[in-house]
């Protein structure tokens, strides 16, 4: 692998076809995971793992597995995998395996995973593979870590919010307040909260490329509206 | 002099947007005559925020700021969200719901015409999931409470949150009409020994009824002037007495009178004002008798059955998602042509 292969792997999967942002692939986790930075990082690790390990394992397979029968295969495997982090999890971060709850399982079927086993593990040699399947994971877990801490700070005025499950009750210490005697805005924990963040986030990330492409073209930085002049509906 | 053809014009936005905020004057004069001057500040504290909110808002969408502002569609919806908030609700919570409703309810969907929800609705109910202690803090009609606020006490607790020494809120405040009849219901009581409590007037609460009766008075202007049809209000009001009044024939101990609904909470108010809202409504005559009656029935479910102290915000987002739908099925015969051609 070619040191520019691994750039490129690596900006694709964090930055350009990011799973959050602009696949927007493995929507439930997301939406559901991030209610605070903590909760959004672990599930985001967790799944990066597995889709690095599945990458991993999956590539030097691919051209044994029999065109039909991939995709059982293929989550057979992923299932394997999920079941070890699983059991990982379970056993040395005990508190937090419970909070992430039923979605450690669900990675398995988080899409994202079969996505990148199928559009790049099937077709590309193990290393890159591997690479992939983390650079995405990492991609995710970033875009999980602004989400949830986004959330967290709107939500309940604090960062970094149940760390201890994490690193024991010695990590306690490391939750910031960022405001202090907040009154919590319950609606950025509750879903409605992640869509609205998360659709924020889509438009940021969209309007950082456009900004990119017009200074890439030497174009000002004017943005002219798309649509029309918008009629006020009168009756 | 004048000349033909004497067809008059059709008015502008800015000019029906204005005569619905006058519409609103009767029901708010008696607000300030049986709760005190209160709601005037969340209604002046709105209206600046939703100013603010879209001129910073369309200057960021690069568009003329000067047009849209005096179109008045964002001080209406700064106006029905401050009715729909209690008047001693912190000024920061006024802010939040009404900048919410602007920037995030209509401007992010494309402005004034291209919402898809009323945004004084998506407002509250942001606030009543947010900050439900806050939202259910309702000032009690004059008269019927321990102790009652001046004016100068009422700015006070509305800006620093500071009630005048020996007071606590419970003392000036109470739980709506509806609400206290769901609350005694749920201890057994029935609906007779109920509405014998003081917070009850003839038609519904005391004081409320009264500021209904405003808000209808305001609602017929607004039908005379041409500037709503009659199917959303006659459907919506109708059809929630009909539901209401088969449930109490059928157990008038468990189930208020239909009268009592149709003048408590904001029934009349959603009725005239919020679900007419030309945006966020379907545009065929058939479509909102059926967007009426839906909603009708939403509001009296979420009332009776549900959790929250009124129905008629959810009721109104829930139809509002179902206008599309609603208006692709009713499109109206083209004519000339026969049959279904749908």
């Amino acid at each position: 692998m070619t040191s520019q292969e691994f750039k490129d792997i690596l900006y694709s999967g964090v930055w350009k076809q990011n799973t959050g942002l602009v696949q927007l692939l493995g929507m439930c986790p997301i939406l559901a995971v991030s209610s605070s930075v903590v909760n959004g990082v672990s599930l985001g690790l967790a799944t990066a793992i597995v889709m690095a390990l599945s990458g991993a394992a999956i590539a030097p397979i691919r051209n044994l597995v029999p065109n039909e029968a991939r995709i059982p295969v293929f989550i057979l495997i992923i299932a394997v995998l999920v079941t070890v982090i699983q059991f990982a999890m379970n056993a040395y971060m005990y508190s937090l395996y419970v909070v992430l709850g039923i979605f450690i399982p669900l990675i398995v079927t988080n899409c994202i995973v079969l996505a990148r086993i199928e559009a790049f593990a099937a077709k590309n040699p193990t290393l890159q593979s591997a690479l992939d399947g983390f650079a995405m994971g990492l991609g995710l877990t970033a875009v999980l870590a602004v989400l949830g801490g986004i959330r967290e700070i709107f939500g309940h005025g604090t960062l970094l919010s149940g760390i201890d499950l994490v690193f024991g009750d010695a990590a306690k210490s490391m939750v910031i307040t960022v405001v202090p005697n907040y009154h919590g805005f319950l609606l950025a924990i509750l879903p409605p909260g992640a869509f609205i963040t998360l659709g924020m986030l889509i438009a940021g990330k969209n309007w950082l490329n456009l900004r990119a492409e017009q200074k890439l073209k030497g174009i000002s930085a004017t943005i002219t509206p798309v649509d029309g002049g918008c009629a006020p509906a009168a009756h | 002099m004048f000349f033909s053809p004497f067809i008059s014009k059709p008015d502008s936005v800015a000019q029906i947007m204005l005569k619905v905020i006058l519409a609103l004057i009767p029901g708010i004069a008696l607000y300030v005559w049986y709760f005190g001057p209160a709601i005037l500040v969340s209604i002046t504290l709105a209206s600046i925020t939703a100013l603010a909110t879209e001129a910073a808002m369309l200057k960021l969408r690069n568009r003329p700021i000067g047009p849209f502002l005096k179109d008045n569609s964002a001080l209406l919806t700064a106006w029905l969200l401050a009715l729909s908030i209690p008047p001693l609700a912190p000024w920061w919570l006024v802010v939040v719901g009404t900048a919410f409703a602007i920037a995030i309810a209509k401007q992010l969907y494309g402005g004034l015409g291209n919402n898809p929800f009323n945004p004084a609705m998506v407002g509250y109910a942001v606030l009543i999931i947010s900050f439900p202690v806050h939202m259910t803090h309702w000032l009690a009609p004059q008269g019927l409470v321990l102790a009652e606020l001046s004016f100068a006490q009422q700015l006070q607790y509305i800006f620093s949150g500071v009630l005048p020494p020996s007071l606590t809120l419970d003392a000036i405040s109470m739980a709506t009409p509806l609400d206290t009849l769901k609350t005694h219901l749920h201890l057994e009581e029935s609906v007779q020994q109920i509405l014998n409590m003081p917070i009850y007037g003839h038609l519904g609460g005391q004081g409320s009824e009264m500021v209904a009766l405003g808000f209808l008075i305001g609602g017929l202007y607004l039908l005379a002037s041409r500037i709503i049809s009659w199917h959303i209000p006659v459907a919506y009001l109708g059809s929630l007495f009909i539901i209401a009044a088969i449930f109490h024939l059928v157990d008038p101990t468990h189930y208020v009178a239909p009268l009592f609904h149709l003048f408590s909470g904001a029934a009349i108010l959603g009725a005239f004002f919020i679900l007419t809202d030309p945006v966020s409504s379907p545009t065929t005559n058939k479509g909102r008798l059926i967007f009426a009656a839906g909603a009708a029935f939403l509001t009296y479910m979420i009332r009776v059955f549900g959790g929250f102290p009124d129905g008629v915000a959810f009721a109104t987002l829930l139809m509002n998602i179902s206008v599309p739908l609603i208006v692709l099925y009713t499109q109206p015969k083209v004519f000339g042509k026969k049959g279904k051609q749908s």
